[in-house]
C-alpha cells in the first residue's frame, strides 16, 4: 500500500509564548520554536503501522519553505521512507483551499491508495483533508481513530463523534483520511534517529514542478484573506490572584469555602 | 441581499442547539438576509426537525430518503451540491459533522471556505468579514472572502447567542426528489457508544482537572492528593488520555464527558474550546496555569499564574490542615 501522509511545521504551543509583531498582522515569528503539528505524528505513526502489516511505502509531504525540511526528517527517522518538500514564493500566503491545491498535484504525480492528514493543525481549521479529497474526487473521513484494511480494496473506519462515540464506516480505496490523536502512540525519536536520516535526499518541487499556475495559490489565488491578529477582549475575564503562593492560597481558600469547593 | 441557507443537525428529530444560533449568526451577515433552514433525514424524525423549524425559519427545505437516515457527510454533501443555488452562503456547526461536510462542500460549489466561526462583523458589498481563533485560541483574526458566488462558513457551537421562542411561521418544502444520487463510497457501519469507567465524574460537585501542564504520568499523584483533600475527583482534558495517563471516561470535553461540577479546578490546562464544551452549568472556575497568556484566564473566575506542580501539594497541605 502506498500512503501519503501531510504534514505542517507549527509554532509549537507549549514552548512558546507567542507575541505580535509590530505591524499587528502576523506573531513576531523570530526565534519561535516550531515542531510537527501534533495530530500529523498520529497520521505518520498509523501510516507506518499499516506499511508494517501489509507492505508498501510511507511518503510525508509538506508545503512549506527550506525549514520545514526539519519536519520531513523527523516523520522519517520515525520510519517514513520518503519525504517530499513543496516549496515556492508563489505558496506564500496560501488559504487552505490553496494548500489543498498544491497537495493534490503531488497526489497526482504518484499512485497513492491511501492520503492521510491530521485532523486540524495550528489555525483550527480542519479543512485541507477534506478539500484534497473533494478537489481528487475520492472519498473522505474526518477524525479518524481506527484503521483496519480488508481485502478488496476497502477499509473500515472509525470516526470519533460528539462524546466519544466512535462511527464505524466501510470506505472504497483510494480516499483520503483526517486522522485524530489517540488513535495510536506515536514512537518516539532519538537524536540517533534523526542523525540517520540526517543526509537523505529530500526532492524539493516547486510550483512549475507541479504544474501549478502561480496566481492560483498563494496571496494571488486564495479567496480567503486573513487580516491580523489579535487579542480578543472577552469582557472581565479572570480575577487574578496576586502575591506570595501562600497569600494565593489563603484567598483561594476563601473563595473555594464559599463556592462549596471544599466538601 | 444574502441567501443564507443553515444545515440543522438533530439526533432523532430534535434540533441540536447550533440551529438556534445560526438565527442570530446569520444576522449578523445581513439582518435582512432570507434565511432558509435545511433538514436531511428520513421518515418521523425527518418531519419532526423539519417541523420544529418552521417556528425559527420561513422556509424549511427537507431531503429524505433512506440513505439519508444516518447524518452521513459523504450522502448529504452529495444532495447539497444539487440543491443548493450556486450563490448560497452555506451554514453548518463546527463540529465532528461539519468537520466531515463543509470543507468538500466548499471544494464542490467552488465557494471560500472559513470554519470555526467564532464571530461575523457582516458583509460589506459581497465581502463577508468573521472572526476565528488561531493556536488553540491565544489569537483571534479576522478573516474575510468575497461570497459573490456564495461561501460556506461553520459557526463554532455555543459561539452566538440561541434565538428565543420563534413565531416564523415558516413552510417545509420539500426537495428529496431533487437531491440526485446518493451513492456514495464511504457507507455508515454502526455508532459504539463510549466505555463506561470507573469513576463517573459527571457526578462530582468538584473537579481537579488536569492537563497537559502535569508533564508526566507520575506527576498525576499530585493531583489525586489535592483532589482527595478537597473531597474532589480527578478530571483531565484530551492529551491526557491520548497518553493513557486517565481513563477515557475522565476526559472532559466535546469528545469526552459533559460535567456541571460547582467547582472546576483546571490545572495546566490552556482552556482550547473543545475542553470548555464540556463544562456546562457555569461553575466556579479556578485555572492555574504557569502562562500568564493562556486562553483559560479569559474565560475562568479566579486566575493563578503558577506551577501546578509546585501549587498542587501547597495547596493540599494547606486544605488538609482546615
Ligand atoms: C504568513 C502567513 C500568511 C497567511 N495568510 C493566510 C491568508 O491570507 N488566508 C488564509 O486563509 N490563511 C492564511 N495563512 C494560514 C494558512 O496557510 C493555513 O496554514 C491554512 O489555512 C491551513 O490551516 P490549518 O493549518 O489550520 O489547516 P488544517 O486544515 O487544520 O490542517 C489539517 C491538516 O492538513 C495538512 N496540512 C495543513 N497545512 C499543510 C501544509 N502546509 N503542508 C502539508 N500539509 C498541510 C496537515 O496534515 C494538517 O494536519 C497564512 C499563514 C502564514 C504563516
Ligand atoms: C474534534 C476534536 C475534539 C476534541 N475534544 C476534546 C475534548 O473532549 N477534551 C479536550 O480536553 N480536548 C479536546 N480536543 C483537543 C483540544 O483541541 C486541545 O488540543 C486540548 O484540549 C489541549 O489540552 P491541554 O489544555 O491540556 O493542553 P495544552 O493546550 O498543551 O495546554 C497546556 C497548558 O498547560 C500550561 N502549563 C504547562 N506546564 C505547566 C506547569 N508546570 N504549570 C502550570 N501550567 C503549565 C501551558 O501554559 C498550557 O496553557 C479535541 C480536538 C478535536 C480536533
Amino acid at each position: 500500500m502506498e500512503i501519503l501522509v501531510c504534514v505542517k511545521r507549527v509554532p509549537d504551543t507549549a514552548e512558546n509564548e507567542f507575541e505580535l509583531n509590530s505591524e499587528g498582522n502576523d506573531l513576531d515569528r523570530d526565534d519561535l520554536v516550531y515542531s510537527v503539528n501534533e495530530w500529523d505524528n498520529y497520521a505518520v505513526e498509523e501510516a507506518i503501522q499499516i506499511v508494517d502489516k501489509v507492505g508498501g511505502n510511507v511518503t510525508v509531504v509538506t508545503v512549506g519553505d527550506d525549514e520545514s525540511e526539519e519536519v520531513l526528517r523527523r516523520e522519517m527517522a520515525m520510519g517514513a521512507n520518503n519525504g517530499v518538500l513543496l516549496s515556492d514564493d508563489a505558496f506564500e500566503g496560501s488559504d487552505c483551499r490553496s494548500i489543498a491545491a498544491i497537495l493534490k498535484a503531488e497526489v497526482e504525480s504518484g499512485a497513492y491508495d491511501l492520503i492521510m492528514t491530521g485532523a486540524q493543525a495550528d489555525d483550527g481549521a480542519a479543512e485541507v483533508g477534506g478539500m484534497l479529497a473533494a478537489m481528487l474526487d475520492m472519498p473522505y473521513a474526518s477524525l479518524v481513530n481506527e484503521i483496519e484494511i480488508r481485502d478488496g480494496g476497502k477499509i473500515k473506519a472509525g470516526r470519533e463523534i460528539e462524546g466519544g462515540n466512535q462511527e464505524m464506516n466501510e470506505i472504497e480505496l483510494p480516499c483520503v483520511l483526517s486522522i485524530q490523536t489517540g488513535i495510536n502512540e506515536p514512537r518516539y525519536v532519538g537524536i540517533r534517529g534523526i542523525r540517520k536520516v540526517a543526509k537523505v535526499e529530500i526532492p524539493t518541487k516547486s510550483a512549475s514542478d507541479l504544474g501549478i499556475e502561480e496566481n492560483s495559490v498563494g496571496e494571488k489565488g486564495s479567496k480567503v484573506k486573513r487580516l491580523d491578529y489579535f487579542v480578543p477582549d472577552l469582557g472581565e475575564g479572570a480575577e487574578m490572584l496576586e502575591g506570595s503562593t501562600d497569600e494565593i492560597i489563603e484567598k483561594l481558600i476563601e473563595k473555594l469555602k464559599s463556592k462549596g469547593g471544599l466538601g | 441581499m444574502a441567501r443564507i441557507f443553515a444545515y440543522i443537525p438533530h439526533k432523532e428529530g430534535a434540533a441540536e442547539d447550533v440551529a438556534y444560533e445560526y438565527i442570530t449568526a446569520a444576522a449578523k451577515i445581513d439582518p435582512n438576509a432570507q434565511v432558509t433552514a435545511i433538514v436531511t433525514g428520513h421518515g418521523d424524525a425527518l418531519d419532526k426537525a423539519a417541523g420544529e423549524m418552521t417556528a425559527y425559519f420561513k422556509e424549511v427545505i427537507k431531503i429524505g430518503g433512506e440513505e439519508l437516515a444516518y447524518p452521513n457527510a459523504e450522502v448529504i454533501r452529495k444532495a447539497l451540491v444539487n440543491i443548493l443555488p450556486a450563490d448560497a452562503v452555506f451554514m453548518g456547526p463546527h463540529n465532528t459533522f461539519g468537520m466531515d461536510l463543509a470543507p468538500g462542500l466548499s471544494v464542490k460549489l467552488d465557494s471560500p471556505s472559513v470554519s470555526d466561526v467564532v464571530d461575523i462583523e457582516g458583509m460589506d458589498g459581497s465581502t463577508l468579514k468573521v472572526v476565528r481563533e488561531v493556536l488553540g485560541g491565544q489569537f483571534s483574526t479576522h478573516v474575510t472572502c468575497d461570497a459573490a458566488n456564495g461561501a460556506v462558513i461553520t459557526i463554532r457551537p455555543g459561539a452566538f447567542e440561541p434565538a428565543e421562542s420563534g413565531s416564523a411561521g415558516g413552510e417545509v418544502v420539500d426537495k428529496s426528489g431533487d437531491a440526485g444520487d446518493l451513492t456514495a463510497k464511504r457507507r455508515f457501519l454502526e455508532v459504539l457508544e463510549a466505555e463506561i469507567g470507573e469513576v463517573d465524574i459527571t457526578k462530582s460537585d468538584v473537579l481537579v482537572s488536569v492537563g497537559r501542564g502535569i508533564e508526566e504520568e507520575e506527576n498525576i499523584e499530585i493531583a489525586q492528593e489535592l483532589a482527595e483533600a478537597m473531597g474532589a475527583v480527578v478530571s483531565c482534558s484530551r492529551p491526557i488520555v491520548d497518553a493513557h495517563w486517565l481513563e477515557k471516561s475522565r476526559q472532559v470535553g466535546t469528545s469526552g464527558q459533559t460535567v456541571k461540577p460547582k467547582v472546576y479546578m483546571a490545572m495546566g490546562i490552556s482552556g482550547s474550546f473543545q475542553h470548555m464544551g464540556g463544562i456546562k452549568g457555569k461553575p466556579f472556575i479556578v485555572a492555574v496555569n504557569k502562562n500568564p497568556k493562556a486562553p483559560i484566564f479569559q474565560v475562568a473566575d479566579v486566575g493563578i499564574v503558577e506551577d501546578i506542580l509546585e501549587f498542587m501539594p501547597e495547596l493540599a497541605e494547606k486544605v488538609k490542615e482546615l
